[in-house]
């Protein structure tokens, strides 16, 4: 084991010394990055690589399973949900700069300060300056260590647990469980409801401009270069997510019809080139989400 | 190095993640911070059982990791599903409850 050597000098090899230092600004970079960073998404990252830091000075400690696990479970398991979660909720969502409460953020500041000098005042007036060392913990492996305790004097925690995770498991399944309150529609009547109201009764346009833009987030344009805004789907249009080409293309449009008025000696302005903005799919007011979504 | 630097490291870490519980108004990053935490915590306790030589310490922190795992599970539903009703995962904007 690493942490075997030179342990009854209270001192650790240089080695380990150096993997920390090196690993603790790691730490402390991702956990303040965490802290800063704007997006969710860069936070998620950030405390990704804080977490794979904290695991390497697990292993370095003696403590090689737990390292591992924090890789698998933390790193591998929690940061995807984290990162899963972010996603559906929206990527692009920012923290807005305004304080609610007036001087918040520098009270948060000071109040973290404050808890920091007390904790690292706590851990220095300690008298810590001799440790024993795992090598003798260690001396049939950690698993088979830590085996033996988790099954004999830690097993009623043990058992515990899985009442904990499987009450977990349902708790997240009831929660985000959505009970219908009608019965959903079926395809025969959306397709009858389409043809009653008239609104749009063949498909929706599919998104993005023929060879210049295919991502679900350019609308199609129109024949006089103005964007349908139906190409776009329901959920990125209620984000604000729509990614405009239309302007490049309509300025295109124009000069081309100038040129043709030009060629053929009309007058230019024959007709408004820039058209008005298509109707919606949605009939006004009705804002409810649709039952079938995500 | 004293492995004492290691407790240090997790007081800082614990502290930053206070720190950021206190400040950042999106409920996912808040959730962020209490991870890092409970980290900072899990790194205290392997340091305490290295520093007494028994594995005690270890198995604490396997269980604050299932522990954490279950909470995150349980948090991120509650998140997704208060975002589903209100369309926001700012924590400035659930005042449902405020008088």
């Amino acid at each position: 084991m690493i942490a075997g050597l030179a342990e009854a000098t209270g001192t650790t090899s240089t080695g380990e010394a150096v993997q920390f230092w090196v690993l603790a600004v790691v730490a402390v970079g991702g956990a303040l990055g965490m802290l800063l960073m704007r997006k969710a998404v860069h936070s998620a990252l950030c405390l990704a690589a804080t977490m794979l830091a904290l695991a390497v000075c697990y292993m370095a400690q003696g403590a090689v399973f737990l390292g591992v696990v924090q890789i698998v479970v933390y790193t591998g398991a929690i940061m995807m949900l984290f990162l899963f979660v972010v996603m559906l909720v929206g990527v692009t969502s920012e923290d807005s700069l305004k304080e609610q409460l007036k001087g918040q953020r520098f009270a948060a500041a000071l109040c973290g300060l404050g808890f920091g000098v007390l904790l690292v005042a706590g851990i220095a007036n300690a008298k810590l300056d001799h440790f024993t060392g795992l090598s003798e913990a260690n001396a049939e492996g950690n698993v088979p260590g830590l085996a033996r305790l988790i099954f004999t004097r830690y097993v009623w925690a043990f058992e515990v647990t899985g009442a904990l995770l499987i009450t977990a498991a349902i708790g997240a399944m009831v929660l985000t469980h959505r009970e219908h309150v009608k019965a959903p529609k079926t395809q025969r009547e959306l397709a009858a409801q389409r043809v009653r109201d008239n609104l749009q009764v063949p498909p929706l346009p599919a998104p993005g401009v023929y060879a210049r833009h295919n991502a679900v987030d350019v609308p199609a344009l129109l024949p006089d270069g103005s964007p349908a805004e139906l190409s776009v789907n329901a959920t990125l249009r209620e984000r604000g997510q729509v990614r405009d080409v239309s302007e490049d293309m309509q300025r295109r449009m124009a000069e081309l019809e100038n040129a043709t008025a030009d060629w053929l000696g009309r007058a230019s302005s024959e007709r408004p080139v820039v058209a008005a903005p298509r109707r919606s799919l949605e009939p006004a007011g009705n804002h409810e989400p649709e039952e079938g979504e995500q | 190095m004293n492995p004492v630097n290691y407790l240090y490291l997790a007081a800082l870490l614990f502290t930053i993640g206070a720190a950021g519980v206190l400040v950042r108004r999106n409920a996912i990053v808040l959730f962020m911070c209490v991870e890092l935490m409970l980290n900072a915590s899990n790194l205290a306790l392997v340091t305490f059982s290295r520093l007494h030589g028994t594995l005690d310490g270890q198995v604490i922190a396997f269980f604050t990791m299932v522990v954490a795992a279950a909470e995150v599970v349980v948090g991120l539903a509650i998140i997704v599903s208060i975002f589903r009703t209100r369309h926001s995962a700012s924590v400035d904007d659930s005042n449902l409850m405020k008088l």
